[in-house]
């Protein structure tokens, strides 16, 4: 039986941790992520959690300390926002490549510089292509559901990899919404014991861990890696069927809101999918057939089902809520642009930079973005593909 | 017990196996191998290092030297690693979720990896107060990487991005006293001491440090027979002179309580050490007698201040 609450994102996210009770969380402050330790180590000086709690000095030290805690043979968690990550950067893939199921709260927020603090995620695609699984998040129920799921995929002996979960920073991290939690025994059974099967403190097996790994090895390991990787495509559908099963409540790589006959598809990850779903059913009242994708898991990157969902669209608008920097356009757009060539999805398809620095993005703002894709439609005509929303002239 | 080198060497084998790759003469293999012997026989034990030399040449993929448990992540975060898995193992023993032998958690990192890169991390997993040990073994420069400069090169050395050139000779700033700065942080333990030459007193001070509680540090002269330019053969020779000039002081801090463990009869002059290396030849060029002059009033210094600190802190 679910418990209703009132919740912030990062109280959803702390509450989740929790649950979890993991055996090392080290963690390190920077807005607007600080909340989830700062709330989580009231659990531990409360004794409501069996968590060692070690507050390091810096973001590189946190998921260092993550590693050494996580190689050791238990749970170790962290949680991190923008230039944290960034300085995280070196371990985030030294945590993968040992293949060490750390679980992080990612609360997105606009790397510097210049220095800002507002949500965009320009800090998740930094790392995209470090080796780990990144969940994002629309709200502070599914930034606590997905939580829930997190170690299940991360350690799956198929898997093994790191694990993130995005939310976007102050939107979701800050705001109060409805959220059901699951009971302390369903989240238990449902997480389970970790067993790792070689870990340092095992002293009938001692084990050397992240060698110099030259030109005879080095290759190999990391095609095990990206093995891994698609592997967890496999997992994640198995653990949120069965996260499904317990809790009623569904999640699949995406989301599809009234795609079925859509005509035009606008795309985009975490809480932007809320005011999207809103438009699309003001623009559904006047008939318009529009609808939208939101996309849970990035990374593996689920690009022959995005395609394929976006198949019967006569135009689509990809949202990124980063900027490339590379004259092409933002790492969602070429992603799903790409998956669409290889399936030979030929949609007209264009990209919005949107949302940079915490620029906010309004209902009117998406129905611009409808109505340059209807405008699409009726032309045939791109232009220029690489766009920006809400950007002042 | 009395230490003994040949019953050390007899009742506990080594944990750090032969068929690494380290330079012949270099003193950093024989730190790892004696402050490892210094763990009772019943013990298990984490270790980490930073990247350098010492992780480069124990485990290259799929060889490794090391018999216990080990990890090595990056350059700069040995401590903070280490101070990971030490939280573990605290956590995992409060919830009755491990068995088996008591561990003990011990980092090795380079001056580079220690003085400089990874200080940071170092400096918090001392002041967090992790029950684990942090040895420097300090060569005095970025071996690994061809002998560069770093905050543990003393003055005037010349190293490959401190060239002793026409206008500018070596290094031309003091070295960092890290023993000092662990110090600073109110270790339970912290000491100085030297690879060879004394084995007893690395042995000793190994084993103070790991069967001590709480956050440990030891500093180590290593010699480089690469970085410093001297002759394989003279490893030896070159700790026992660092130790004769009061270049290297050999003393420890119990709880804040200064001990120099070892006062040359007669404090040989600063020439005997720079002499057989060739990284401070330049230094005896008839125009630069100024150098050596100032070296040694350095050492000197240093020297005084340390007597003086065994005073106050034994008053």
């Amino acid at each position: 039986m679910s418990i209703r609450e009132r919740l912030s994102g990062n109280e959803a996210a702390a509450i989740a941790m929790k649950q979890i009770n993991p055996d090392v969380v080290a963690a390190f402050p920077i807005t607007p992520s600080t909340e989830i330790p700062q709330y989580f180590s009231t659990f531990v000086s409360n004794g409501e959690v069996d968590t060692e709690f070690v507050a390091v000095e810096s973001e590189h030290s946190a998921m260092s300390a993550c590693i050494g805690a996580e190689a050791a043979g238990g749970r170790a968690m962290t949680a991190t926002s923008a230039n944290g990550l960034s300085l995280m950067w070196e371990m985030i893939y030294i945590a993968s490549s040992l293949r060490l199921p750390i679980v992080m709260s990612l609360v997105n927020r606009a790397v510097s510089g210049p220095l800002n603090i507002h949500n965009d995620h320009s800090d998740a695609m930094g790392v995209r292509d470090s080796g780990w699984i990144m969940l994002f998040s629309e709200n502070n129920q599914e930034a606590y559901d997905n939580l829930l799921m997190a170690h299940r995929i991360a350690e799956h002996k198929d898997v093994q990899l790191p694990l993130m979960v995005c939310q976007d920073g102050f939107i979701t991290s800050h705001s109060i919404e409805n959220i059901e939690l699951e009971s302390d025994e369903l989240v238990k059974k449902f997480v389970g014991e970790y067993k790792p099967q070689h870990y340092l403190l095992n002293d009938k097996e001692p084990i050397a861990i992240g060698p110099l790994d030259l030109q005879s090895y080095l290759f190999e390991h990391k095609a095990q890696q990206a093995e891994a990787m698609r592997n967890a495509k496999k997992v994640i559908t198995e653990v949120s069927k069965e996260f499904e099963e317990l809790t009623g409540r569904k999640y699949g790589f995406f989301e599809e809101y009234k795609t079925e006959d859509a005509d035009i598809v606008v795309v985009a990850m975490n809480s932007t999918i809320g005011t999207i779903k809103y438009t699309v059913d003001k623009l559904r009242e006047k008939g318009i057939k529009a609808g939208a994708l939101k996309v849970r898991v990035f990374r593996p990157f689920p690009g022959d089902e995005i395609a394929k969902a976006l198949s019967k669209a006569k135009a689509v608008a990809v949202l990124d809520k980063a900027d490339g920097l590379n004259a092409c356009g933002g790492a969602l757009f070429t992603d799903i642009t790409s998956a669409m060539q290889l399936n030979k999805v030929l949609v007209p398809t264009v990209n919005y930079i949107y949302g940079i620095g915490g620029r906010d993005t309004k209902s009117s703002d998406i129905e611009s973005v409808f109505a340059d894709l209807q405008e699409i439609v009726k032309t045939g005509d791109i232009n220029n593909p690489y766009r920006y929303l809400g950007l002042r002239k | 017990m009395a230490y003994n080198l040949k019953e050390v060497v007899a009742n506990k084998p080594s944990r750090f196996t032969s068929g690494h790759r380290m330079c012949a003469g270099c003193g950093a293999p024989v730190v790892a191998r004696m402050v490892l012997r210094a763990l009772k026989p019943e013990d298990h034990a984490v270790v980490c290092t930073a990247t350098g030399c010492m992780e480069v040449s124990t485990f290259i993929y799929p060889y490794t030297s090391w018999t216990d448990s080990f990890i090595h992540t990056a350059f700069e975060c040995a401590g903070a690693t280490l101070a990971g898995a030490e939280a573990m193992y605290k956590s995992l023993k409060r919830q009755n979720k491990l068995e088996g032998k008591d561990t003990k958690f011990i980092a090795f990192g380079g001056d580079g990896g220690t003085y400089d890169i990874g200080i940071q991390s170092l400096s918090g997993a001392m002041e967090r107060g992790h029950d684990m040990v942090y040895v420097c073994y300090d060569n005095g420069a970025y071996m690994n990487t061809g002998i560069q400069r770093s905050s543990a090169t003393p003055k005037f050395a010349e190293t490959t991005t401190s060239p002793a050139g026409k206008v500018i000779q070596g290094k031309m700033q003091s070295r960092k006293d890290l023993t000092e700065i662990m110090e600073a942080h109110h270790l339970p333990y912290v000491a100085q001491t030297i690879a060879v030459n004394n084995f007893k007193d690395l042995y000793e001070k190994s084993e103070k440090a790991i069967y001590t509680e709480g956050p440990c540090f030891l500093n180590v002269l290593a010699p480089c027979p690469r970085g410093w330019g001297y002759n394989t053969e003279d490893l030896m020779l070159i700790n026992k002179l660092a130790v004769e000039t009061c270049y290297w002081p050999l003393y420890e801090v119990i709880d804040g309580k200064y001990i120099v463990n070892y006062k040359p009869k007669n404090k040989l002059p600063i020439e005997e050490f720079l002499k057989p290396q060739k990284r401070f030849k330049h230094m005896f060029k008839p125009e630069n007698e100024w150098m050596i002059e100032e070296f040694q009033k350095e050492v000197d210094k240093r020297w005084e201040e340390l007597l003086n600190l065994e005073e106050i802190t034994n008053r």
